[in-house]
């Protein structure tokens, strides 16, 4: 079985690895190229604990092949934060301990901040929606809806 | 002060209290956070497990030789590389991890590969020749009682009466049930049923295993324990415990169904045989058809009550199954089901049943749910009977300080009356129905667990502090630490690291359970800091040159207790610190023991929702939790295990349930199918943290974790029940059982 060349941008780097046919994104991103901040806990899209970003779009990673990757833009949870500078919503969830065991976090803060790029002030309503794909067992989801709030007031400077 | 002193009734907390951001924060919202699946060692192998495909079979044929002659395979396993003379008490645990001549559930491991990739591995699980006999199933709690169901462990009946899957009978109570019951003016009894759920934790089981043939090893785990897991582990594989060191990782949830292993010993004897690193990761569908759900149950309760409201009787007979093995938590559920109430006549019975399903795991107050569900749906029956206020029925029966509980201590001091109370004054309780809403209560105990405990608190000379524990930290519990330690060394809470240490490292830790970690490593953690001070102090007494006793600690600082100690300026932690090395070398504090006095808690929910008629789908409108924690040393966590809890009781209640086929096979392993609540499904969850201290804990500490959702089955039952005029008695109360019940 021969492998797939792809070339790809992960996080504003470009990155190159080969990939087998049946790998999907999230493989290679956690085996390939060592981030693993997406995380599988299901492999079947149900949990979105491995959300990245993948040209300008949410996706589950580990519903994407690795091969699909050529020639895309991919940003995770390791690009997030800004050098020492971390970005509003990774500040309000760790102010509004919107985190136990953290393990859904990083899909959640990649999934919360494309609802903020697209929605600067969403509503509860809108917030438990976007994120609906991503499943938390630990916090009942109160303080996660709350830090997307604080942190959405925030960016928009109210 | 005293170095002994519990003074949690009139201390004046300053770091206790507060709400710092966790020290482990940063590390989890950047992705930077090593969980099970993200070690990785060199040279490392990938392992795969067969699993049975049957509820029940007997293994005719087992020949790995094809698959270990395929390329990259390194080693296979199966039962006969663990150790045949495995201790009594891991046995189970044994045939559990790998199965020996039967399959005894859908999902069962029989043997497992290490290759070096994982799609090496997983095709190398189709070489494997295996033959099964099937034999006849049972997946029912009820089904596996009755004399003439499948055997499981075929012998001789243990319960008279009943099949040979009944393992034990256990009975708590007191008075006389027949005076009770004649005493009242009202009897109601009722059966219920609830479903196995799982914990559903997002992160599946993975461990990394290194193990050479000299029988020393090395592994890293996703566990609640892994002083548990070292234990285990060595004895499965037939080695020393202090050979293997095992290091925790982060956890990506528990709830309990991480207390015990499943993939640690098998990616050690792969390990072993391969002499090469390996690691496992299970799949979700593993997780769902093989590790430990919570059993399944069937509960029949009687309650009699007078026209006032006084309870006169209770009786509770409880069936669940545990698996194919013994051990369900029936016993606890017996001991729980009465716990909130004062009675003089009161009966609880509990049967533990095995049956073709994975072997339980504890989940989150194990077997207390299902027997508040049963018994506190009784109670909201005769409220609305006697058309009486649940709360204050609740009130009025209410155990308290003296009272003789159900399964036998008296208590000591308690805050389930001021949970009552609290939701009586609560803007939720006080607030209107509007048509078509029902409204529950509940309330809920858990028992909370003390346990083994180490910590060394280890001081540097720049004035700061390493604290190592030995209990994972399965919810913010390092902060908890850090701010007691801040506390009683008077210092600020940033200049404490509390590190989740190795088996190596520390004194034996039990698991991350029984809602004890901030109990016990935190009365752990405190003891150490005083022994820490006390050193400190003998420093101060060398360096002024007077008596030990003559050296006292107060704020922060070590000073002369009184005139006749001489004249001497006060040493601050940072000082003495900065001077250890010269009087007298390094300095730790220390704690190793089992602390007596862990604190009961209970709690009160309120709950309102409303069904839509058409596709028996319910709403929860609005829900509270108000819970007594004895201290909340960091209340925004607190807020979080009461919020949790009743999440995860909200889906029990309403969606999750283990569905078996008719082959007895579980049809629902994944989350599509198995559905957890989900972020729109839920409301906001209010909370209310009561403080009644704990007599056995320096600072009132009781456990959170857990009695968070013990209350919510019953408050939601109740609540869709009164919201739609007819009781509902089975778990989850999904749209098809609700439509079946309207019709």
């Amino acid at each position: 079985m021969s492998k797939i060349h792809v070339t790809t941008s992960v996080n504003g780097d470009e990155a190159e690895f080969l990939a087998e046919p049946e790998e999907t994104l999230l493989d290679v991103l956690r085996d390939h190229l060592h981030l693993t901040g997406a995380k599988e806990g299901c492999g079947t899209g149900d949990c979105g604990a491995c959300t990245v970003n993948l040209d300008g779009r949410v996706v589950c990673s580990c519903l994407v092949l690795a091969a699909e990757a050529q020639g895309r833009e991919i940003k995770t949870i390791e690009g997030m934060a800004n050098g020492e500078k971390l970005h509003p919503l990774q500040t309000k969830f760790l102010e509004h301990a919107a985190l136990q065991c953290g393990i859904c976090t990083p899909g959640i803060l990649v999934a919360a901040k494309d609802l903020l790029e697209r929605n600067a002030d969403p509503t509860e309503t809108e917030i438990r929606f976007w994120l609906a794909g991503n499943l938390c067992r630990c916090t009942g989801y109160d303080k996660i809806v709350r830090a997307v709030q604080d942190a959405a007031a925030e960016m928009r400077g109210a | 002060m005293a170095f002994d002193e519990y003074d949690s009734e009139n201390r004046i907390f300053n770091a206790v209290g507060t709400r710092p951001i966790r020290p482990d924060g940063m590390d989890k919202v950047t992705g930077k956070a090593m969980f099970g699946a993200d070690f990785t060692m060199p040279g490392m192998l990938h392992g795969a497990i067969l699993r049975s495909p049957h509820a029940h079979a007997k293994i005719v044929k087992l020949d790995t030789a094809k698959a270990e002659a395929l390329p990259g395979v390194k080693s296979v396993i199966t039962r006969a590389d663990f150790n045949d003379k495995v201790s009594r008490a891991n046995a189970d645990v044994l045939e559990n991890v790998m199965a020996g001549e039967k399959a005894l559930y859908d999902g069962h491991a029989i043997a497992a590969v290490a290759a070096t990739s994982p799609l090496a591995a997983k095709k190398a699980l189709r070489a494997i020749e295996i033959e099964y006999e099937v034999l006849p199933h049972v997946t029912d709690v009820d089904a596996a009682m009755v004399p003439g169901a499948p055997e499981i462990r075929p012998g001789e009946p243990k319960v008279e009466g009943y099949s040979s899957n009944v393992m034990s009978k256990v009975e708590f109570g007191h008075g006389d049930l027949h005076e009770g019951f004649a005493a009242a003016d009202v009897v109601m009894e009722k059966s219920f049923k609830t479903a196995a759920t799982h914990q559903g934790y997002i992160e599946p089981h993975a461990a990394v295993g290194s193990l050479t043939a000299d029988g020393r090893g090395e592994l890293w785990c996703c566990t609640q324990g892994h002083f548990v897991a070292r234990n285990i582990c060595s004895d499965l594989l037939g080695i020393q415990a202090s050979s293997l060191r095992v290091m925790a990782s982060e956890i990506g949830g528990g709830f309990g169904g991480k207390t015990t292993v499943f993939v640690e010993p098998v990616a050690l004897a792969l390990s072993r045989k391969a002499g090469r690193p390996v690691k496992v990761v299970m799949s979700r569908e593993d997780v769902f058809r093989a590790t430990g759900p919570t059993s399944s149950s069937s509960i029949d309760v009687k309650i009699g009550m007078k026209n006032d409201g006084t309870m006169t009787a209770g009786q509770a007979i409880l069936r669940m199954q545990g698996g194919a093995f013994p051990g369900s938590p029936v016993g606890m559920a017996a001991m729980c089901a009465f716990a909130p109430y004062a009675l003089d006549h009161v009966q609880s019975v509990g049967i533990d049943v095995i049956c073709n399903r994975p072997k339980q795991a504890a989940y989150r107050a194990p077997g207390s749910p299902m027997a508040c569900f049963a018994v506190e749906s009784v109670v909201d029956m005769l409220c609305n009977k006697l058309e009486l206020d649940p709360v204050d029925t609740r009130l009025m029966n209410a155990s308290k300080e003296g009272t003789k509980a159900s399964y036998g201590p008296t208590w000591p001091r308690i805050g389930l009356i001021e949970t009552l109370e609290a939701a009586k004054k609560s803007p939720h309780y006080r607030s209107e129905l509007k048509p078509g809403q029902g409204r529950g209560v509940s309330c809920g105990f858990w028992f909370n667990h003390a346990g083994e405990t180490s910590v060394t608190l280890a001081l540097s000379p720049d004035g700061t502090v390493a604290l190592s524990v030995g209990t994972p930290d399965i919810g913010g519990s390092r902060a908890s630490m850090c701010l007691m330690a801040a506390e009683e060394l008077g210092i600020p809470y940033e200049k404490i690291r509390t590190t989740v240490v190795d088996t190596a490292s520390l004194g034996y830790n039990d698991v991350s359970h029984g809602s004890r970690v901030t109990y016990a490593s935190g009365l752990a953690t405190i003891k150490a800091a005083r022994d820490a001070k006390k050193k400190l102090c003998g420093r101060a007494a060398k360096t002024w040159g007077i008596d030990e006793d003559a050296v006292v600690w107060e704020d922060g600082m070590a000073k002369p207790s009184g005139h006749n100690a001489g004249d001497h300026e006060p040493l601050s932690f940072d000082k003495l610190c900065k001077t250890m090395g010269r009087t007298g070398g390094p300095i730790s504090g220390h704690f190793e023991a089992t602390p007596e006095g862990a604190g009961v808690s209970f709690a009160t929910h309120v709950v309102d929702s409303e069904v839509d008629r058409e596709t028996g789908a319910t709403r929860v409108l609005r829900y509270t939790v108000i819970q007594d924690a004895g201290k909340a040393i960091h209340p925004a966590y607190v807020e979080g295990q009461f919020q949790g809890g009743a999440a995860q009781g909200i889906g029990w209640a309403l969606n999750e349930e283990y569905i078996y086929g008719e082959d007895g096979r579980l049809q629902n392993a994944g989350f599509l199918d198995y559905r957890i609540p989900v972020a729109s499904d839920l409301p906001m969850i209010e909370t209310e943290i009561v403080e009644v201290p704990n007599p056995g804990h320096p600072y009132g500490v009781r456990g959170v974790g857990e009695t968070s959702i013990c209350p919510p089955l019953a408050a939601i039952a109740n609540s869709v029940s009164n919201a739609v005029g007819v009781r509902l008695t089975e778990l989850p109360m999904s749209p098809p059982r609700i439509l079946k019940a309207l019709d």
